[in-house]
């Protein structure tokens, strides 16, 4: 089984969210990167089925030189080889077309992403890629089993679950769920020093028109300080959240 | 020219989503000076679109997609955007809706962007304002192709009253064979989900333990609202992790949080802001929560909830 995982390099969850003075860019000052959260859950996902059945685990990432720890990590974690695309993706439809050009040559059985990732939470990469290149395709995925090509998979709905099965190739977009909290797999060092022997393959990017562009941001406005009501008062809050607030 | 819009039924009948993005559609519209076109699926009464501004409704009327067939729907989608020439196409951003666009986005190479929160900035260019880095920032973003997706977020926009035309017309087609089956579903009965909820009740690790749950249960009952809970809870087992709310989590966009025992840790509060309105109880006067939130009781829940719940059943019953 070939499979391939997609890595969105992304600010920690932590990360104070700034802009540079005109709004135009996200300011990367002090930021620190991770591998996208639902992309880990996607890549421990990704390994427990090659310790189970089998498989070979790219790794995939269009991105600037500076994502590359990222691909690095995902290699100690035990991915096999990595690609980066040397670009700065424009949006989520540049990525997937991009992906969709490796994908093309290399054929996978099943290309892993995340759900979204937290950066700018697009949620466009695996539905898009998985049309580009008429492969299956289920979103919000919360379970998989695979029998030889076949697989049977869960994916969350509003309220519930819902057991789906595909056949290979498949796009598989993960979340929590797809694999445990506990097994999330963290490197070791092992792992840290064979990733430096792995192929991290650096490609240029495809030419394709822009979709859509960014034309700058604004952050929330800052909330009007918090009404405190003592904890004897709860006749207050019931009467502030019925005539104020007029929400029950 | 038209605008069309995605109106999803569950059991026949229009969800508050879809009335929430024909809304929204039939306002684009009108700013466009064309008309709102809105499909539906297996919908028992199509006619109440009108009352929400569709001068249009394409019904279609196919047992085969009476469960959610992304690809088959999305497929759709495309051929009645062709037909109508509808230039923006409107989804939301409920979990088929999150599924659906980026499909259709492929299928007829259109600049998509999701979790957008008003109408348009600007018309020329197309300029949509949306939510970015997990709630925490809007991004501004231009949609350059001829044809336009945008994904409506939840409870963005709300839910508006206008006369549409209302012209009804079916539309049938060929399906294609997509490749992926729906098995089953298991859907969560006689409970509300986070998604439809306009209450939402969260409980955090403040409250030690699973067995303390009836708390959260009871107060969501009078509330008729859903429970949700942090990230460590569902972590520990002690809530199912559909129930886990923040940033990696569901996203919740209700009229009213109320968060119990939750610290608000920084990942937790970027899924829920945008609630309208957020509660928080918390022993801890420090708790970070305390600077998102607009009501606050600094309490125990052990003590505050049993009489909130109790007070509340009182409101209730005076009020109904
Ligand atoms: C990559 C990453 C992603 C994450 N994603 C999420 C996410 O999506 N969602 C999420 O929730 N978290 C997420 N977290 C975890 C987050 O950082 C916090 O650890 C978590 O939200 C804390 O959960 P909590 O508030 O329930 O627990 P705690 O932080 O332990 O807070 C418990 C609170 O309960 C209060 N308390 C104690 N006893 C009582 C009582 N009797 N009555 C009332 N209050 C009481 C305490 O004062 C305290 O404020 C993420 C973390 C990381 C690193």
């Amino acid at each position: 089984m070939k499979i391939l995982v997609c890595i969105s390099h992304v600010p920690d969850t932590t990360s104070k969210i700034n802009f540079t003075a005109d709004n135009a860019a996200f300011d990367t000052n002090g930021v620190q990167y991770i591998i996208n959260p639902y992309d880990e859950f996607v890549l421990a996902k990704a390994m427990h089925l090659k310790e189970g059945l089998g498989a070979s685990i790219t790794v995939i990432n269009v991105g600037t030189a500076e994502t590359e720890p990222s691909l690095r990590k995902a290699m100690a974690i035990g991915a096999d080889d990595a690609i980066r695309i040397n670009a700065a993706p424009k949006d989520g439809f540049f990525v997937a077309q991009q992906i969709a050009e490796i994908a093309r040559t290399n054929t996978y059985d099943l290309i892993f992403a995340g759900r979204e990732s937290i950066d700018y939470n697009g949620g466009m990469v695996p539905g898009v890629l998985a049309t580009l290149l008429d492969y299956n395709f289920i979103n919000a995925c919360v379970g998989l089993e695979i029998e030889n090509t076949t697989a049977t998979a869960q994916r969350e709905i509003d309220g519930g679950s819902e057991t789906l099965q595909a056949n290979f190739p498949l796009v598989i977009a993960g979340q929590k769920g797809l694999t445990e909290e506990k097994d999330l797999r963290i490197p070791n060092m092992r792992g840290i020093m064979m990733a430096r022997k792995k192929t991290l393959a650096i490609l240029e990017p495809i030419e394709t028109g822009d979709k859509t562009g960014s034309k700058g941001f604004e952050k929330p406005q800052e909330n009007a300080a918090c009404k405190m009501v003592a904890a004897d008062n709860i006749d207050g809050l019931i009467d502030l959240l019925h005539n104020e607030a007029k929400v029950i | 020219m038209s605008v069309l819009v995605f109106a999803e039924v569950s059991e026949g009948k229009f969800k508050k989503n879809a009335l929430e993005v024909v809304s929204y559609g039939k306002k684009l519209a009108e700013q466009l000076g064309t008309q709102l076109t809105a499909f539906t699926i297996n919908a028992e009464t199509p006619s109440e679109l009108a009352s929400y501004g569709a001068d249009k409704i394409v019904t279609i009327t196919n047992n085969a997609l009476s469960s959610f067939d992304a690809k088959a729907i999305a497929t759709v989608a495309s051929q009645i955007a062709q037909k109508e020439n509808s230039k923006v196409i409107i989804v939301d951003s409920s979990a088929n809706g999150a599924y659906l666009a980026p499909i259709i986005a492929g299928q007829l190479a259109a600049g998509f962007a999701s979790n957008v929160v008003e109408l348009p900035i600007s018309m020329e260019p197309f300029v949509v304002k949306r939510k970015a880095f997990s709630n925490k920032a809007f991004q501004h973003t231009e949609i350059n192709t001829d044809i336009k997706i945008i994904g409506l977020a939840k409870n963005a926009f709300g839910v508006f009253e206008t006369a549409g035309k209302g012209q009804e017309e079916a539309f049938s087609t060929e399906l294609i064979n997509t490749g992926v089956t729906t098995v089953s579903i298991q859907q969560a009965t006689g409970k509300i989900s986070i998604a439809d909820a306009e209450i939402v009740v969260s409980g955090g690790r403040g409250l030690k333990g699973p067995e303390h749950w009836g708390l959260i249960e009871d107060l969501a009952a009078v509330l008729n609202a859903a429970t949700a809970c942090s990230k460590p809870v569902s972590d520990l087992g002690w809530r199912p992790h559909s129930e886990h709310v923040g940033q990696t989590g569901k996203p919740v966009a209700s009229n009213l949080y109320i968060a119990i025992g939750v610290s608000g840790a920084i990942q937790h509060v970027a899924g829920i802001n945008a609630s309208k309105v957020k509660v928080v109880i918390n022993t801890d006067p420090e708790a970070p929560f305390f600077k998102v939130a607009d009501y606050g009781i600094v309490g125990d829940a052990f003590e505050v909830v049993p009489e909130l719940i109790q007070k509340l059943q009182k409101f209730k019953t005076q009020n109904s």
